[in-house]
Formats: C-alpha cells, sequence, structure tokens
C-alpha cells in the first residue's frame, strides 16, 4: 500500500538493494508482532458474536456490521434501513480532521519555511521551540485551551477590549472549537516533516527563479513545493489521520453532544454498551477508509510523476 | 504510599524479613485513599502494598475481562458494578467468619441488592448523583428534574451533564416516573423523546469539568456528585446542591475480593482494616462522601455531618440505586444513549 | 548582491510563525498562572501562592508522580530511540532499496499504526500479550511504545531522504568507498534533521501517550498521562498545572543549554 508521494522517490535508487532484507527486519517483526497481529485479533473480532458486557463469545456472527450499515428501529425489530447515524458519525470526523489539516497546513508550512531560512545554528533552537509545548500533557492543553475559548475567557476579553467585536464568540461547545483542537493537538506533526524537506531544497533554485523574472510567489508555487511535496504530505497524513480517531478534544472541546469515531469506539469498549464486535466492526470500517484514500491518493500521485 | 519499583527493591530487601505477610496488589480509584492511611496499613500489618487505578467502573471491568483476572486481589465498584461482576463470575465469595469485622457493617448496608448477604463486599463510599445550581443566576425552584429535562428558557444551553449512561438515564427515569429498566415500549419511546427534546437545552456532557464548570460560571445547572457540589460550593458559596421531589440517583462503593486473588488472606486483612470504624472515617474525611460501618461518628469530621449535601430535606423524593438491566433490555438502553450522543 | 536572502523570505511567513508560536504557548500561560493559584479552582484566580510546587514534592501523591514522570522520560527515550533506529533502517530499505515486491506492503506496515485508532490497538495489544503470556509491566509498555513510534518517526525520515539525490553515494562508491561507509559517511550526515525531526516526533509521541499505555501497563506502573488522567477524573486541580509548568521549564532549560552548546561547538 503505497502512502502517498511516499512510494516515490528516484526510480533507479537501488544504491542499498542487497541490504534491504536486513534492513527491513527489524520493523517487520517489531510491527509485525505488536500492531498487525493485534490488528487481525480485532478484525476477527469483528466477526465474532457480543458477549453481554464486553467481550467476545467465539461464535460467527455478521450482527456488528450488521448494526453498524442497517437501522433497525429502537427496539431493533423494525425493518432494515439504511443506517445513516454511524456512516454520519464518519462523515463527521472526516470532515472535521480535513478541516483541521488543511488549517494546520496554513499555518504551519509557513512556520516550517520560515524555520528552514533561519541562520544554520538557530534552527534547532526553533524546532524545539515548536515541539517543546507537547512535553505538556494534552489533556492539561486541552483543557486550558477550553478556559481560553470561553464566553468570558482572555480570548473573547482580547477582542472585546481591542473592539473587534462587540459581544463575546460563543466557540466553546462549538465545532470551530474542536476544530481549533484538533489542529492544536497535531500541529507539530505538520511542522517537523515540512521543515526536514525545506532544509534540504537548493534555494539557488529560487535565485534562478527569480533572474528569470519570477515573482516569489509563483516560484513557491511553481518550484518550492512541488519540490517539498514529500514533507507536506507527510505532515498531512501525520495530522488527518490521527484527527479522524481523536476524542479528547471533540469531547472537552466540543461538549461531547456528538460522538466521533474515536468516542464512538471507545464507548464499545469502556463505556455501558461493551460492544466489542462492534467497536471492532466501527474500526475495521475505518482502517478500509483511510486505506481508501490513501491509496486513491497514491494512484494520483503515480499519475503525476509519470506525467512530468 | 509505598511505590512500585521502589517496592520490588524492596521486596528484594526483605528477603530475609520474609516472614514479611507478603503483598496486596489492589485495584482502585485514583485518590480515593489517603496516603496516610494505607501507611498505616502497611505499617500495621507488614504487607507491601501496590495500587492501580482506573477512571471508571466500565473501563475497569474492561481491564479484567481483558486480562486483568489474576493479578489484582481486591477492586472498588460501584454499586451496580458489583452486581454485574458477581453475574460475571469475577468474584470471590467470602465465607462466613473470614471477616472479623464483618458485624461493624452499619445495618441499612448490611444486605444490599447488589450483593445479599455482602457475599463479595463491604461498604467503602457512598453518596448521591443529583445536581447543583448556581443560586445566584437562577432565584427559582431547584428540587425538580425539570431544570434537567425539562428547563425554563433562561436555563437553556446553561446545563452540563454528565457523560455517564447509567445515571444520566436513571434520572430520566426518575423524572419521568417510570421503572428503571423498564420493557415498555411506550415508556422507552417516550423516554427517548425526551432525551431528544432535553439535549437541545444542555450545553454539553462532561465529567472530568462538571465542578469547574459550576464554579467559572459557564453553566447554571451542573449535574454532580454530592462530593464534588460540597467542593464546588467551598469556592463559590451561591452553589446549590439540589434534592429533588421527583427521587435522585444513590450510589455506593464497594471493595469486593476478586477471584483467582493472588494474596487471598491479605486481601481479606485488608478489609477487615477498612471496617474499622477510625480507618474508614480516614476515608470519609478524605473524599467527603458517607460511610457504611457503625461507630465512625466520633471520628468523623464535624463539617460533614452538617453539610447539607448529605442531609436531604423532608421534600426530597427517594434515593434510588441504579438498576441492572437484562441483555435485552440493555440493548434499548444502549440504542436511546447512543443516540442521544448522536 | 542582496538577492540571497531577499529570494528566501516572504512576507507573512514571519508572522505566520509568531501566530502559530503564540497559540503554541497562550494554553501553556494559562497553565502557567493557574499553578500559582491560592485556590484549588482552575478558572477562578484567587491570589498567588506556591502550595501546589509544594504539594507536588511532599504532598501525599508526590512519590507517584515522581515515579510515573521517571517512567515516562526513560520509556519515551528508549521507545524514541529503538523507532528511531528501526525507521532509518526501513526508510533506507524503501526509498534506496529498488523495486521490489515487499517495499509497499512494507510502507503499509509502516504506516500501519497511525491509522488504526489508539483504542483499538490498545485492546488488541492486551489481549494479545495476554495470550502469549507477556506479562504487563513496563517492558510490556515499552515494546508497545517502539512498535507505535516507527511511523511517527519515519515519515520525516522518508521524506528527508526523497529529497537527497543518490549521485552524493554513487560518487563516494565511484571513489571506491563501500556502501556502508557511503552510508555512514555521507547519507547519514545527509539526513540529519530528518532523523532529528523523526526522534523529536516519536518522543514525544510516547510521552503523551495514555490509551494504550493504560491498557498494556501491569498493576502499579503508571506513566505520567495515566497518573494525570487519574488525578483529573477526581477534579482537576492546581496541583498537575504546577507539574506541567515544571516539565514546561525543564524542557525550557535543555533547549538552552543544547542551543548554547551547538553554539559553542560551532565555534570550536
Amino acid at each position: 500500500m503505497a502512502g502517498g508521494a511516499a512510494s516515490g522517490g528516484s526510480v533507479a535508487a537501488d544504491t542499498y538493494a542487497k541490504a534491504r532484507h536486513w534492513l527491513l527486519a527489524p520493523s517487520w517483526l517489531v510491527l509485525g508482532f505488536f500492531v498487525f497481529a493485534p490488528v487481525c485479533v480485532m478484525l476477527i473480532y469483528s466477526f465474532l458474536t457480543k458477549e453481554f458486557r464486553g467481550g467476545v463469545i467465539w461464535e460467527f456472527s455478521l450482527a456488528a456490521y450488521d448494526q453498524f450499515f442497517f437501522d433497525r428501529g429502537l427496539f431493533g425489530d423494525a425493518e432494515p434501513t439504511l443506517q445513516w447515524t454511524y456512516i454520519s458519525v464518519f462523515w463527521r470526523s472526516i470532515w472535521q480532521a480535513g478541516l483541521a489539516t488543511i488549517l494546520s497546513l496554513l499555518i504551519g508550512f509557513p512556520t516550517a519555511y520560515y524555520i528552514a531560512t533561519r541562520p544554520e545554528g538557530s534552527r534547532a533552537f526553533w524546532v524545539f521551540l515548536v515541539t517543546i509545548p507537547y512535553w505538556v500533557n494534552l489533556l492539561i492543553r486541552t483543557v486550558s485551551m477550553k478556559f481560553l475559548l470561553r464566553d468570558e475567557g482572555p480570548l473573547n476579553e482580547l477582542l472585546i477590549n481591542i473592539g473587534l467585536i462587540g459581544d463575546p464568540l460563543h466557540i466553546i461547545n462549538t465545532n470551530l472549537a474542536v476544530q481549533l483542537g484538533l489542529f492544536y493537538s497535531y500541529l507539530p506533526f505538520m511542522v517537523l516533516p515540512i521543515y526536514a524537506s525545506i532544509e534540504r531544497y537548493n534555494f539557488t533554485m529560487s535565485e534562478a527563479a527569480a533572474d528569470l523574472y519570477a515573482t516569489k510567489w509563483t516560484t513557491l508555487r511553481r518550484i518550492i513545493l512541488p519540490a517539498v511535496k514529500p514533507g507536506v504530505i507527510a505532515g498531512c497524513i501525520l495530522v488527518f489521520v490521527p484527527s479522524l480517531g481523536a476524542f479528547l478534544a471533540p469531547d472537552l472541546l466540543g461538549g461531547a453532544k456528538n460522538f466521533m469515531i474515536g468516542s464512538l469506539i471507545e464507548e464499545q469498549f469502556k463505556g455501558n454498551a461493551g460492544n466489542w464486535p462492534f467497536g471492532a466492526a466501527a474500526s475495521m470500517v475505518l482502517l478500509t477508509m483511510v486505506m481508501i484514500i490513501l491509496l486513491i491518493f497514491a494512484r494520483q500521485q503515480r499519475r503525476a510523476e509519470a506525467q512530468s | 504510599m509505598k511505590l512500585l519499583t521502589t517496592s520490588a527493591m524492596a521486596l528484594a530487601l526483605l528477603a530475609n524479613t520474609a516472614a514479611a505477610d507478603g503483598e496486596l496488589v489492589v485495584y482502585h480509584w485514583f485518590e480515593y485513599m489517603p496516603a496516610e492511611l494505607l501507611e498505616k496499613f502497611e505499617t500495621e500489618t507488614g504487607i507491601d502494598v501496590t495500587m492501580d487505578t482506573y477512571d471508571s467502573n466500565e473501563a475497569m471491568l474492561a481491564s479484567l475481562k481483558a486480562g486483568g483476572m489474576g493479578t489484582y486481589d481486591v477492586a472498588v465498584p460501584g454499586d451496580y458494578m458489583v452486581k454485574i461482576m458477581a453475574g460475571e463470575g469475577l468474584l470471590d465469595t467470602i465465607a462466613d467468619g473470614e471477616l472479623a469485622n464483618k458485624g461493624n457493617i452499619a445495618p441499612e448496608w448490611a444486605d444490599p441488592s447488589f450483593d445479599p448477604g455482602r457475599a463479595h463486599s463491604i461498604p467503602y463510599q457512598w453518596g448521591s448523583t443529583a445536581f447543583a445550581v448556581d443560586t445566584a443566576a437562577y432565584t427559582g425552584d431547584i428540587d425538580t428534574t425539570d431544570l434537567l429535562f425539562n428547563p425554563p428558557a433562561e436555563l437553556s444551553g446553561k446545563i452540563n451533564m454528565l457523560d455517564s449512561q447509567g445515571e444520566v438515564m436513571a434520572l430520566a427515569s426518575l423524572h419521568m416516573d417510570i421503572p428503571q429498566c423498564s420493557s415498555d415500549r411506550d415508556q422507552l419511546q417516550a423516554l427517548n423523546d425526551l432525551l431528544q427534546e432535553a439535549k437541545t437545552h444542555w450545553a454539553s456532557f462532561n465529567s472530568d469539568t462538571s465542578r469547574e464548570v459550576l464554579v467559572s460560571g459557564d453553566v447554571t445547572v451542573g449535574m454532580t456528585y454530592d462530593g464534588f457540589a460540597a467542593k464546588a460550593r467551598a469556592e463559590r458559596d451561591t452553589i446549590k446542591y439540589a434534592f429533588p421531589t421527583q427521587g435522585y440517583v444513590v450510589w455506593m462503593d464497594n471493595v469486593v475480593l476478586l477471584k483467582d486473588a493472588p494474596n487471598r488472606a491479605n486481601a481479606l486483612i485488608f478489609m477487615d482494616f477498612l471496617l474499622e470504624p477510625e480507618n474508614i472515617a480516614a476515608v470519609s474525611n478524605y473524599a467527603r462522601y458517607g460511610l457504611g460501618v457503625t461507630g465512625a461518628t466520633e471520628f468523623l469530621d464535624p463539617e460533614l455531618a452538617t453539610a447539607p449535601e448529605a442531609n436531604p430535606p423532608a421534600t426530597a423524593g427517594k434515593g434510588a440505586f441504579i438498576e441492572v438491566c437484562d441483555q435485552e433490555t440493555q440493548a434499548v438502553y444502549d440504542q436511546i444513549w447512543t443516540n442521544l450522543k448522536n | 548582491m542582496s538577492a540571497n536572502t531577499d529570494v528566501k523570505t516572504y512576507t507573512g511567513f514571519r508572522f505566520m510563525t509568531i501566530l502559530c508560536l503564540v497559540i503554541l504557548y497562550a494554553p501553556l500561560a494559562v497553565v502557567t498562572v493557574y499553578s500559582f493559584n491560592a485556590s484549588s479552582s482552575i478558572t477562578v484566580w484567587e491570589g498567588m501562592s506556591l502550595r501546589w510546587y509544594i504539594d507536588v514534592f511532599v504532598g501525599p501523591e508526590s512519590a507517584k508522580f515522581k515515579q510515573a514522570a521517571f517512567n515516562s522520560f526513560s520509556i519515551a527515550i528508549i521507545a524514541a530511540s529503538l523507532a528511531t533506529a528501526i525507521a532509518t533502517a526501513a526508510a533506507t530499505a524503501i526509498v534506496r532499496g529498488g523495486r521490489y515486491k515487499l517495499r509497499a506492503p512494507s510502507l503499509g506496515l509502516i504506516t500501519l499504526p497511525i491509522m488504526v485508532p489508539e483504542i483499538v490497538l490498545a485492546v488488541s495489544t492486551l489481549i494479545f500479550f495476554n495470550s502469549i503470556g507477556f506479562t504487563r509491566g513496563y517492558l510490556t509498555i515499552l515494546v508497545a511504545h517502539t512498535a507505535f513510534c516507527i511511523p511517527f518517526a519515519y515519515l520525516p525520515i522518508q521524506a528527508r531522504m526523497q529529497g537527497i539525490e543518490d549521485t552524493y553515494e554513487h560518487a563516494a562508491m565511484d571513489l571506491y568507498a563501500t556502501k556502508a561507509k557511503a552510508f555512514r559517511r555521507i547519507l547519514l550526515p545527509l539526513m540529519m534533521p530528518g532523523i532529528i525531526s523523526g526522534f523529536l516526533l516519536a518522543f514525544i509521541v510516547s510521552l503523551d501517550d495514555f490509551i494504550i499505555t493504560n491498557f498494556v501497563k501491569g498493576a502499579g506502573i503508571e506513566t505520567l498521562p495515566t497518573a494525570i488522567f487519574g488525578s483529573v477524573k477526581q477534579g482537576l486541580k492546581p496541583n498537575i498545572m504546577a507539574i506541567s509548568t515544571m516539565l514546561l521549564g525543564l524542557s525550557v532549560v535543555m533547549v538552552t543549554i543544547s542551543h548554547f552548546v551547538s553554539k559553542w561547538d560551532n565555534t570550536k
């Protein structure tokens, strides 16, 4: 499975071809055992029968997927209709995650660029500056953000004081708060990969473009961006995917009134529902969806590369 | 409280004091037991205590079912969870006479519906769940569940609910005066509709910050526990805990003996220890909840006895435990809750 | 000609960076300020006090938090280092290993941890560990962390590597350097920013992880997030803010030191 442009890279690059099996072995071992095997366990669980109050009974059943896709009414015996509730939960999460990704890209890209163009010695310092806030636990930071965004919180007070708005903005417990929270949670995951890419970029190309009378913004669009695409893609993936499964920001900042995928699944394993196969099924759907998105993306990438 | 890796080293050292009466592994809520009390236990008995924590009854159950059995000696589930765990075969039975202090259990808690005859558990702490109101912001009558489920216009958008299916549904059932595990379809449909309508007036579902949002004034009505309400009142004295005439939820946390407990004898010693009035009073003074043992009044903080949160007025409705439903009914309640959170 | 710096600067980018930093640090300012709160509220200010800092060091829960902090940091360092090493090797094989059948699946496997919701990974890992008899404890946390940190370390490294043309290594090998030497002395240094980015990301991810840790840790082991989360369930108090502020202070100190060290190193 190709993760976007991550599958790219010079076709002829086979410098270390001979050693590749040894190089890959550690990752296969560690990930095979501690990620792939457990995920397979989950896949199996999604086809089992749920045990009352958590756990599974080793009997094959499609009930979990049925519950996901079909609505059989409050009492479970109405005519099955297509279940939009869970699909809308997924859609809501995708939309939130997407917005958060765009937001982090808009702010993260210039930041990464700026840092990469600082003098050599101070770059590490800036990078650390961006990552340090993440040493503080996410729950604490999210709660603090909640405090900031309150109707009577500092943000509103500031905006009112400088006269931008008259009444306080009601941000807390809305979707906007959730997006801000998600964006805040994963910002360095956008900045760091882009920074690594831009740092490698050869600025003589920009100079050449300037000599040819290209404006700076054209240079950005047509030369720099394509050159640092791998970093941008990595950043987007690292923000989008975890945002899909997040539930801290939606719960604390959005008021927990609407399930996100993460909270829906968590409720199955930790809440009263205790419906493990359903939680597993929902996770499988999530996984499949993400893979499809990334596959489409990869295919587009390959097509674009073939053209250039 | 002795700690983990330090206990590992301590155990190695204690190898010669290996008459050392061994270990105890406790599965508990965080910050629900004062450190000094644990130290007292360790000094008195020589038993080394390791404590692991969880943040909800359901999380504890999930963890035990996913492989935690055989690791822990005792846990501290809530009332309905004791019944559930017993039904799942996760609890060990305490035979008659194994607990020396069993007679200390207060009569009203000696034979609860969730554990007849106290075969598996002893009382730990108990309290109530209702809601608290900032009386500075709302001057009407607060002792009614209408404030949560049928609020006046001025309270709309200023209400926080606990993110807990059991408690919300129980309160809603009390509000509608229907039995908690009702299987009557009309009642269930009405319950579903009531909750959907009430949700439009709720600001959020939040358990972690249920106290904070009241103190800061973000909400005027906040569903919360009596202990949290007392702490909120300490910071904002206009906050008042309500005792609805329709009734409210009562809960009791209990120490249970787990099946396959690796240190069963020590677990029983621990439970006996907590049945001593002086010791359990120390817990109450720390956690600010009620206890279930006789003869403890002299050890209690006098403030606890007079606190309004512990003294329901005569107009208050009945306190009700959360009930445990059978599988089919539970499925409907789960569906109602999912509809609510969607 | 000043065209050199001119070509690099873009208007508004500096502003964005400052904005970014303000956004990142604003909630932290709140945390820091309220850690000095005299009351136990986190929204209502009641005056200055150091009581929470004292509480962290000598209070009833202090030993627990100290142990938890130690566990968190040690696990994060070890897991991030292992993950980065494994990721670097894997990136070399994928980006510079030619085309082969296992390539795409390898990439898929590496990015798998990010795509699976944490709660799912947590429960399934616990069940899996149980079935193979891996007793829960420090080691289980370490192993689980190493595994899910790999993709976080991997992506920046790969991104970086893709931007490096392999002409350098070929040139080195034309000059009779072995592949290992070419790797060590040419590719590795060029990749450093990517590796460091990867390590940093992995470190943060491990330090902050709660869900997976909570399920796979054994009795009696706490990491900082699990200790904090548990404490929060009893109501968020400023002592947590105090811990966070101290963590923040520690990292600022470390950064400043490393900054000066590198400056000193540069001037040598």
